[in-house]
């Protein structure tokens, strides 16, 4: 008995729609390692993940009886011409109440520089217990030349931290923010001619760096 | 490539020189040309690696320039053994060649295809190499992180380079996996089911999923980084609201299941051959082929244990710490299913088998090391030192790697129609197992010293273990050579093969066609036994 291979017709159009499928697959692949960026930011916006504090709910009426330290961390990109500091060192406060809190940030140069701050708290694992009603960070700042200002933030720390028992050792959290300056000023300033995007101190110094 | 032309005495129709090997759509010549590419790539990446060791002999600065040259040269001996030898020899050259003979199909699904997914890998080798000499070179290791890789540190085309050359790549495996995937799943000959597939063809197929899931990812990844570091996006900045973190999320995604894509192919290929020279089916067959599936799947859910000091937090770790660690049940599956296939054989030492033997002796010290670093607590300490660095080695370097060797010393006689000669491929063999052991075991010792990867300089208390590195390393390149010289021999003199040389071990469908086999294999189908 002598098999026969299949005809090579219907395998060539068998062959083609795997192949399409594949293909399919792949861009399949790649839109979702796309997707994966606002995924990602929004995965960690709803569970708190690294110390993603939580945004825009209002404090509870009633305080609960635990209390906690909030400590305040400030940080600097180098291009940033800014000195930025907490004006709060650190508050003690009680859970469920709503703590307000200064930053202050004092333009260093003789032009408006626009930043932008990227914010966490640590212990990460509080991310989902800190809430944020108010915050400088939430939106771009500009300070015009050699101006100061001092910038506000309210928050609360949900009561229920006291009940986890991941959480309930936890005393001390500590509030950080990074302020950046914003693309679109370093743009402006002419960064990105220089050097290529967001460089250096202070507009292209590393242009001469090659290494 | 004289010796393929020549070699193919047959009577049957053979196109021209330039339409042979430029245009080539035979899935055997294309096979060759990916493992000459392989080789030609090896010798590349081993002089890299040769400049590496001759740095770090002694402390202080040598040969090198500054950091950056160290980092560019590091990361293109990282990119070019990943995906210009690795990648090319086990599936390009040993897929190609053996998978349509082992499924009896006259050929690739897509022959043209296949083509093009070969010459894909010279330009992309090329912009590689070239990015050494533009600029300072891209240094980013082969991880290729923000912000290290951004145009801030990085800056000139160099990066750009490499980043595209890994496009090429990529694109070239993604054609090349669609194509084995239609081919193992359309062409079987009729009675060859899935079930009774070689396990070389098992491990492709698996090797050929992974690739499509994962490459697309690191496309993704390296389009983002191409955009932020010229187009003024910011995906992975944080001034613009993006995360460097992010692109270790994508990078792994694709990075794990790299590393059993280059691996996987390796475990088919000793598979054979343990069989082969046991003279014993491989014992748990289908336990082997799902093993392998197993890995495949399991590789895409342990991404993060790459990132255990990103910052990741503490439940996380514990999930892919525990994820990690049950890659090592399908793993021991097949270190163990290899010994019972040994168990009880009438066991011959042969070239290939050496080889065999040897992987799955480093293979399973390179796996002990990383159930070791697959502890989040443990890699707090050991995590970017030297340890890390002889784990993937042993893995790859020395796991993978024998695995080619066994492939070539097992195969060559079939794809040459020359046997090699018994006598230099077990000189080669143990000046390679010395000189590898000798390189990469005292990594070990000073991993746990606590010497960091990435620098070429180290405090004077590290010298002696890398002096014993660095000499064990030139034993190795000179068995690099000393296998070309084999190869050489031979070609030349080698005694012509019959078609099944190894007897009656030798049962796949490839043992049934001459040595080496006509230019058309299988125009009439096989008998599936």
């Amino acid at each position: 008995m002598r098999i026969e291979r299949p005809d090579p017709a219907i395998l060539a159009r068998k062959n083609k729609r795997l192949a399409v499928a594949s293909f399919g697959f792949v861009a399949f692949m790649v839109g979702v390692s796309f997707a994966a960026v606002p995924l990602y930011d929004l995965f960690c916006r709803v569970t708190g993940f690294g110390g993603t504090p939580m945004i825009g709910q209002a404090a509870p009426a009633a305080p609960g009886e635990a209390t906690i330290t909030v400590r305040f961390n400030a940080n600097t990109q180098p291009n940033l011409p800014w000195q930025f500091a907490a004006e709060t060192r650190a508050m003690t406060l009680r859970v469920g109440e709503e703590g307000l809190a200064f930053y202050t940030a004092r333009n260093t140069a003789d032009r408006p520089v626009t930043g932008i701050s990227t914010y966490n708290v640590t212990p990460e694992i509080v991310g989902r217990y800190f809430h944020k009603t108010a915050c400088f960070c939430f939106e771009e700042q500009t300070l015009e030349p050699g101006q100061r200002a001092d910038m506000p933030l309210t928050f609360w720390v949900d009561p229920r931290i006291a009940e986890d028992p991941a959480t309930r050792d936890i005393r001390t959290i500590t509030v950080n923010y990074t302020f950046f300056r914003s693309l679109h000023d370093a743009e402006r300033a002419g960064a990105l001619a220089n050097a290529g995007p967001h460089v250096g101190p202070q507009g292209g110094a590393r242009t001469t760096t090659t290494r | 490539m004289a010796y393929a032309a020549d070699a193919h005495g047959h009577d049957d129709h053979k196109p021209n020189f330039v339409n042979r090997w430029l245009f080539s759509t035979n899935h055997k010549d294309i096979g060759t040309l990916y493992i000459i590419f392989s080789l030609f790539a090896a010798l590349v990446g081993v002089g890299l690696s040769f400049l590496m060791r001759l740095e770090l002999q002694s402390p202080g600065l040598q040969i090198f320039a500054d950091g950056q040259m160290w980092n560019a040269y590091v990361s293109a001996h990282g990119l070019i053994m990943v995906f210009f030898v690795i990648m090319p020899a086990l599936i390009g050259g040993f897929g190609n060649w053996f998978v349509p003979i082992m499924i009896g199909a006259p050929d690739m699904a897509f022959p043209r295809l296949n083509n093009i997914s070969f010459w894909l890998l010279v330009p992309a080798f090329l912009l590689l190499g070239g990015s050494l000499f533009v600029g300072g070179g891209a240094g980013a290791g082969w991880t290729i992180y923000p912000p290290l890789s951004d145009s801030t540190y990085q800056p000139g085309p160099a990066m750009d380079m490499a980043l595209f050359a890994l496009h090429l790549a990529g694109a070239s495996s993604i054609l090349g996996a669609a194509n084995f995937i239609t081919t193992i799943f359309n062409m079987r000959a009729p009675g060859m089911t899935l079930h009774k597939m070689p396990l070389f063809v098992w491990s492709m197929l698996v090797t050929a999923f992974l690739l499509l899931l994962a490459v697309p990812v690191l496309g993704g990844a390296i389009t983002m980084l191409i955009t932020d570091r010229n187009f003024g996006t910011a995906f992975f900045d944080p001034a613009g609201g993006g995360d460097p973190v992010l692109f270790q999320h994508l990078f792994w995604f694709f990075g794990h299941p790299e590393v059993y894509i280059m691996i996987l192919p390796a475990f088919g290929i000793v598979s054979h051959v343990i069989s082969t020279f046991s003279r014993k089916p491989v014992f748990g067959y289908l336990g082997m082929a799902y093993a392998m599936v197993a890995i495949g799947v399991v590789g895409f859910v342990v991404w993060a244990h790459h990132m255990y000091t990103s910052g990741i937090d503490v439940d996380t770790r514990a999930y892919f710490m525990a994820a990690t660690m049950v890659i090592a049940v399908p793993t021991g599956i097949k270190i163990f299913s290899w010994i019972a296939t040994m168990w009880g054989g009438s066991i011959k030492m042969d070239t290939p088998m050496l080889f065999s033997v040897g992987f799955i002796f480093l293979f399973t010290v390179g796996g002990v090391t990383g159930v070791v670093l697959a502890n989040a607590g443990i890699t707090q300490i050991l995590h970017n030192t030297y340890y890390v660095v002889a784990h993937f080695h042993y893995v790859l370097s020395l796991g993978a790697v024998f695995g080619i060797y066994a492939g070539i010393y097992y195969w060559i006689g079939k794809m040459s129609g020359r046997q090699y000669p018994e006598r230099l491929g077990k000189i080669h063999f143990w000046l390679t197992f010395v000189g590898v052991n000798l390189t990469f075991f005292p990594m070990h010792f000073l991993g746990n010293q606590g010497m960091p990867r990435r620098y070429p300089d180290y405090p004077d208390a590290m010298t002696g273990w890398n002096m014993v590195a660095s000499v064990g390393s030139y034993i190795a390149i000179a068995s690099f050579l000393f296998f070309f010289y084999v190869m050489w021999v031979t070609l030349r003199r080698g005694e012509q093969a019959a078609p099944n040389y190894w007897g009656e071990g030798a049962t796949t469908l490839e043992w049934q066609v001459s040595s080496p086999p006509p230019f058309h294999t299988f125009d009439e189908l096989p008998r599936i036994r």
